[in-house]
C-alpha cells in the first residue's frame, strides 16, 4: 500500500475544517444545556458550604459574571474560546487549562492501558475462539465474555476493591500514588502501576467482551469467504492463512468499534475514576456537574470533542492502511 | 438516644478537659510521637480560608492550620488565640486581650492588627453568616499590641460574640492579605495561620497535606508530623479504605449507614456521634404557606401527628438522633428548652384532625396531593423523604417527590418557591441568633437558603427574635429563645423532626480523638497515632 503524502495531507486538512463547525456547535449545544440546568456554581457553593446570606450570595454572582443574561454569557465565553482560552474555574481557582493539563495525563494512561489491554486481548481470544468454534475452549471463552460483558463497571470495582484492597491487602484502594510515601524515580512508577491495576482491569473488561464477541463473529464470517478458501487451495498453512487472509480482514468492525467506542471510555472512566479517587478528567467532570463549573465542563467537553474527531480521523487512516480498496478522499 | 460511645473514654476526655495538666501526665506516658495521620473527605473544597467560608469542611483541614481566638471544649469555653474577653455595660464594646508571643508561620508576629484587619475586611464584610453577625461591626482598636477592643453601633450580647468565635473568629495574617483583591488572595488556597500544623500542599483532586508546626506555642505539640486529607467521592471506597488501614478517620457521616453499623461492630474502629456536640443538624420539613392548604394550622398538626419520629430515627439513624423540639437543639445548652407542644404519633388523630379541617378523602382515595423536594444532603435527608411520603400517604396525602441535585434543590425551595412542601438540614451554629433564627423571621431576601422562603409571617416571633438578638442578660435571652422555641412548636412554621449529631468512624489506632464538642474543625494538637 502506498501512500502518497499530499492526498493525506489534503485529506487531514479536509477533515479538519469539517471539525470546526462541528465544535462549534457542540459548544454552544453544551452551553445552552447546562444552563438549562437548575441553579448555578453559587448554589452548589453555598450547598457546600452549609448555607450563606443573601449579600454574599449576590456579590459572589456578580463577581464571577454569573448576573449577565445568558446570550451575554455565551458570547464572552465563545470569543474567549476563540483564542484557546477556558476561563477561570471556580471551584478549584485555578485557570481551567492548568485544570484540565493536570487531569489529562491520568485519563489518557487509564484509557490507552484500558484500551490496548481490551483490544488485543479481545480480538486474540476472539479469534482463537472462532478458530475453535463450538469447542470447550470456545465455550469457556464466550461465557467469560458474557460474564465480563454483563457485569456493570461500579460493581466489578468494588468487588476488585474489597478482595485485593480489603481481604487479600495486595493493592491500594485508590488514588494514584501513596499520599506521604514521597517516592521517587522507579519506586514511584511501581507505585502509580499498582494504584492503576485495579482501574484498568475494571474499565478494560467489559471492553474486552465487546472485542471479543466482535472478533469472533468476524473471524467465523469471513473464514468461510471464497478468499479463503482459495488461499487454502493454493496451499497457503494455518498460520498465514489466519494472520494475512483472515484477521486483517475480520479486524475491519473491530477497528470501526474501537474507534466508536473512544468516546464512551470516556464516559465509562468517569465511573471507575470516581470509585476509585483517581484525579482525571473523569473525576473532573461528574464533579463539575455537580457543583455547576460550567467553565470546567466546557473545557472537559472541549478537549474531548478534539480526542474523539482526531481518533475518529486515525481510524479512518487506520481502515485504508488495512483494506486497500478504501480511498482517503 | 443510644449514642455508641464508651462512656469511660468520655469521662477521660472529660477530666482531660477539665484539667490539662492532669491530662498530659496521664497521656506523657504511651503517647507516640509522630507519623502520618490521614483522613478521609466526601468532597473537596474551594477555598481554605476560615474567614472566607464558614463550614465545617472548611475547618475540617484549615482548623488545624489556622486558629480561632476562642475554642470550645467539653467545660465550656476556651482560650486560643484570644486569652480574656470581657464586655462593657451598654454591650458596645467587647475586649480582647490577646496570646503573647505567638508567630504566623511565616514567622511574623501575631498581634492586634491582623484581629482588627480579619474582622473588618473579612468577618464583616466577605465570611457568610458573619456579615450579619458584625453587621453592627464599628471598628477594632488596638491600644496595644495584645489587645483588641471591638465597637459596635448596637450592642452586642457577650455570650453570642464568644459562642460564635470558635467558627466565625478566625484571624489571616494581614501582612499577607492588606492591599490585596482578597477573594482571589493566593493563600485563600494555601493557608498561612498560627496552629500546629503547616500547610503543605493541595494537590487537587486527591489531597490536602500539612506538616508539624516546630514552633508551636503550645510547647511539646503537636505529636503528629503530618496529616492528609484525602477527598474519596465514592463512600463505599471510603469504606474500604478504612478497612485497608488506608484512611485512619471519616467524619461527618463520611460512609453509608449499613457501613457505619457495620464497621462499629468491628473493634478495629469506633464509631460514634461524641465530638460532634456543636455541630447539631435538624431533619425538618418544610411548608410553602402560599398554598392554602398548608397554610391551615390544623393541617400542619394533623401532619406532624402522622410522622412516627421513633421509627424514622430507629430506621434512618440507626438510633444516632432523637425527636426535635423545635428550632433549638439540646445542644444549644441554656438556650433549649423541652417545654413544648409535642404531637405524638397518631395516624387515627391526624385522619380526624383532617377531616375536621375539610379535606376528607376524596374519590381517588387522597385527601390532596402535594409536591415534595428532598434535600440531595446524603442519606438521612432521602430516606426521611421517602419516610414522610410513606406515611402521608398513610392518613390520605398524596406526596411526589421531585428528587434534584443541591443547586436544583437550593433555587426550587428558596428563590423559586417552587414547591408544597421540602425538606432538608437546619444546620445549629453554637447560638441561635447565627443561623436559625432566619429560618422564623420574615422578610428574607427571596433566594437565600436556609431563611424563611415558606411565605410565613407573624409580628410577635419576628419582635422575639430581634429582642433576643440584642439582649444582653444570659437568663433573659434564654427565656425569649424559649419562647420562641414554644411558639414554633405550636405555630409549626417549619417541623424540627429530628435532631441529629454526625458520625465519624475512626481507626483504634488514633488516640485523643473526639475529645471536644467540635473535634473534627479543632486543632488536634493532641491527637497522636499508634505506629
Amino acid at each position: 500500500m502506498t501512500l502518497h503524502m499530499p492526498p493525506i495531507l489534503a485529506y487531514a486538512l479536509r477533515r479538519f475544517a469539517q471539525a470546526i463547525p462541528v465544535i462549534i456547535l457542540i459548544m454552544i449545544g453544551t452551553f445552552l444545556l447546562l444552563k438549562l440546568a437548575p441553579g448555578d456554581t453559587i448554589d452548589a457553593l453555598v450547598g457546600d458550604m452549609g448555607g450563606a446570606d443573601a449579600a454574599f450570595i449576590d456579590r459572589l454572582r456578580a463577581e464571577y459574571g454569573l448576573d449577565q443574561p445568558v446570550w451575554v454569557q455565551l458570547w464572552r465565553y465563545m470569543v474567549k474560546l476563540a483564542s484557546f482560552d477556558f476561563g477561570w474555574s471556580f471551584v478549584y481557582e485555578q485557570p481551567v487549562s492548568t485544570v484540565l493539563m493536570e487531569r489529562l495525563g491520568t485519563t489518557l494512561l487509564l484509557m490507552a492501558t484500558s484500551l490496548s489491554i481490551a483490544f488485543t486481548a479481545g480480538i486474540a481470544l476472539g479469534a482463537i475462539a472462532a478458530r475453535r468454534a463450538y469447542s470447550l475452549t470456545d465455550n469457556l471463552i464466550s461465557v467469560l465474555g458474557l460474564v465480563f460483558y454483563a457485569t456493570p463497571s461500579f460493581f466489578l470495582s468494588l468487588m476488585l476493591m474489597l478482595v485485593f484492597s480489603v481481604k487479600l491487602g495486595w493493592l491500594p484502594v485508590g488514588g494514584i500514588k501513596t499520599i506521604a510515601a514521597f517516592y521517587t524515580g522507579w519506586d514511584h512508577v511501581w507505585d502509580v502501576v499498582r494504584h492503576l491495576i485495579m482501574p484498568t482491569a475494571a474499565l478494560s473488561l467489559i471492553y474486552l467482551a465487546f472485542y471479543l464477541r466482535l472478533m469472533r463473529a468476524s473471524v467465523m464470517e469471513v473464514a468461510d469467504l471464497d478468499y479463503v478458501r482459495t488461499a487454502r487451495a493454493k496451499g497457503a498453512g494455518e498460520g498465514r492463512l489466519m494472520i494475512h487472509h483472515i484477521m486483517r480482514n475480520a479486524l475491519l468492525p473491530v477497528v470501526t468499534l474501537l474507534g466508536l467506542q473512544f468516546s464512551t471510555v470516556l464516559g465509562g472512566s468517569i465511573v471507575v475514576e470516581t470509585i476509585f479517587s483517581l484525579p482525571g478528567l473523569g473525576q473532573l467532570a461528574y464533579k463539575s456537574v455537580v457543583q455547576r463549573d460550567l467553565n470546567t465542563l466546557m473545557g472537559i467537553i472541549f478537549l474531548c470533542a478534539i480526542i474523539v474527531v482526531v481518533v475518529n480521523f486515525l481510524t479512518d487512516l487506520l481502515y485504508a492502511r488495512l483494506d486497500s480498496r478504501i480511498e482517503l478522499k | 438516644m443510644t449514642v455508641t460511645l464508651n462512656k469511660t473514654k468520655l469521662a477521660l476526655a472529660m477530666a482531660g478537659v477539665l484539667s490539662s495538666a492532669a491530662f498530659s501526665a496521664y497521656a506523657a506516658e504511651d503517647v507516640q510521637k509522630g507519623g502520618t495521620a490521614i483522613i478521609h473527605m466526601n468532597s473537596e473544597q474551594r477555598i481554605l480560608n476560615p474567614a472566607l467560608r464558614a463550614s465545617t469542611g472548611v475547618y475540617n483541614i484549615t482548623g488545624k492550620i489556622m486558629e480561632p481566638l476562642i475554642d470550645k471544649s467539653y467545660d465550656g469555653y476556651v482560650p486560643v488565640l484570644a486569652t480574656e474577653w470581657s464586655g462593657s455595660e451598654d454591650g458596645k464594646t467587647i475586649t480582647l486581650k490577646l496570646r503573647e508571643g505567638v508567630k504566623w508561620h511565616d514567622g511574623k508576629d501575631f498581634t492586634c492588627d491582623d484581629v482588627s484587619f480579619s474582622a473588618i475586611e473579612l468577618w464583616k464584610k466577605l465570611l457568610n453568616y458573619s456579615s450579619s453577625l458584625q453587621a453592627n461591626l464599628e471598628s477594632v482598636d488596638c491600644p496595644d499590641p495584645h489587645t483588641a477592643v471591638f465597637n459596635y453601633s448596637k450592642p452586642m450580647p457577650l455570650a453570642l460574640f464568644v459562642a460564635a468565635m470558635p467558627d466565625l473568629g478566625h484571624p489571616v495574617p494581614k501582612h499577607l492579605f492588606e492591599g490585596t483583591d482578597i477573594l482571589k488572595n493566593e493563600y485563600n488556597t494555601a493557608p498561612v495561620g498560627t496552629g500546629p500544623f503547616k500547610f503543605v500542599e493541595y494537590e487537587r483532586g486527591q489531597y490536602v497535606m500539612a506538616e508539624k508546626n516546630e514552633n508551636y506555642w503550645r510547647e511539646g505539640y503537636p505529636y503528629l508530623d503530618r496529616i492528609v486529607w484525602r477527598f474519596m467521592t465514592d463512600k463505599s471506597a471510603a469504606a474500604a479504605a478504612l478497612e485497608a488501614g488506608e484512611v485512619h478517620e471519616s467524619g461527618f457521616i463520611g460512609v453509608s449507614m449499613a457501613d457505619i453499623e457495620r464497621l462499629g461492630k468491628d473493634d478495629r474502629f469506633t464509631v460514634g456521634t461524641q465530638g460532634y456536640e456543636n455541630n447539631v443538624a435538624h431533619s425538618t420539613v418544610e411548608f410553602n404557606h402560599r398554598n392554602p392548604i398548608l397554610a391551615d394550622l390544623k393541617v400542619r398538626q394533623a401532619m406532624y401527628h402522622g410522622l412516627d419520629i421513633d421509627y424514622a430515627i430507629k430506621t434512618i439513624m440507626r438510633g444516632f438522633a432523637k425527636p426535635g423540639r423545635g428550632p433549638v437543639p439540646s445542644a444549644g445548652g441554656d438556650n433549649y428548652t423541652d417545654q413544648v407542644t409535642t404531637y405524638a404519633y397518631d395516624p387515627e388523630l391526624a385522619k380526624k384532625m383532617l377531616d375536621e379541617a375539610g379535606y376528607p378523602v376524596k374519590d381517588d382515595g387522597f385527601r390532596f396531593h402535594l409536591r415534595h423536594r428532598p434535600a440531595p444532603w446524603g442519606e438521612y435527608t432521602q430516606l426521611w423523604a421517602e419516610y414522610y411520603a410513606q406515611a402521608m400517604k398513610e392518613i390520605g396525602i398524596d406526596v411526589e417527590l421531585l428528587t434534584n441535585d443541591a443547586p436544583g434543590f437550593l433555587n426550587g425551595v428558596y428563590r423559586d418557591h417552587d414547591f408544597d412542601t421540602a425538606n432538608g438540614w437546619h444546620q445549629f451554629r453554637s447560638d441561635p441568633a447565627v443561623s436559625t433564627t432566619v429560618w422564623l423571621r420574615s422578610g428574607q431576601p427571596e433566594g437565600s437558603p436556609w431563611t424563611n422562603q415558606f411565605g410565613w409571617k407573624s409580628d410577635e416571633m419576628d419582635k422575639l427574635i430581634d429582642d433576643a438578638a440584642s439582649e444582653l442578660d444570659p437568663a433573659k435571652r434564654a427565656e425569649m429563645y424559649h419562647e420562641i422555641q414554644a411558639r414554633s412548636m405550636n405555630e409549626l412554621p417549619v417541623i424540627f423532626a429530628i435532631e441529629h449529631p454526625f458520625i465519624s468512624v475512626t481507626s483504634n489506632k488514633l488516640h485523643n480523638h473526639h475529645n471536644n464538642p467540635r473535634w473534627n474543625s479543632s486543632s488536634w494538637y493532641d491527637l497522636w497515632l499508634e505506629q
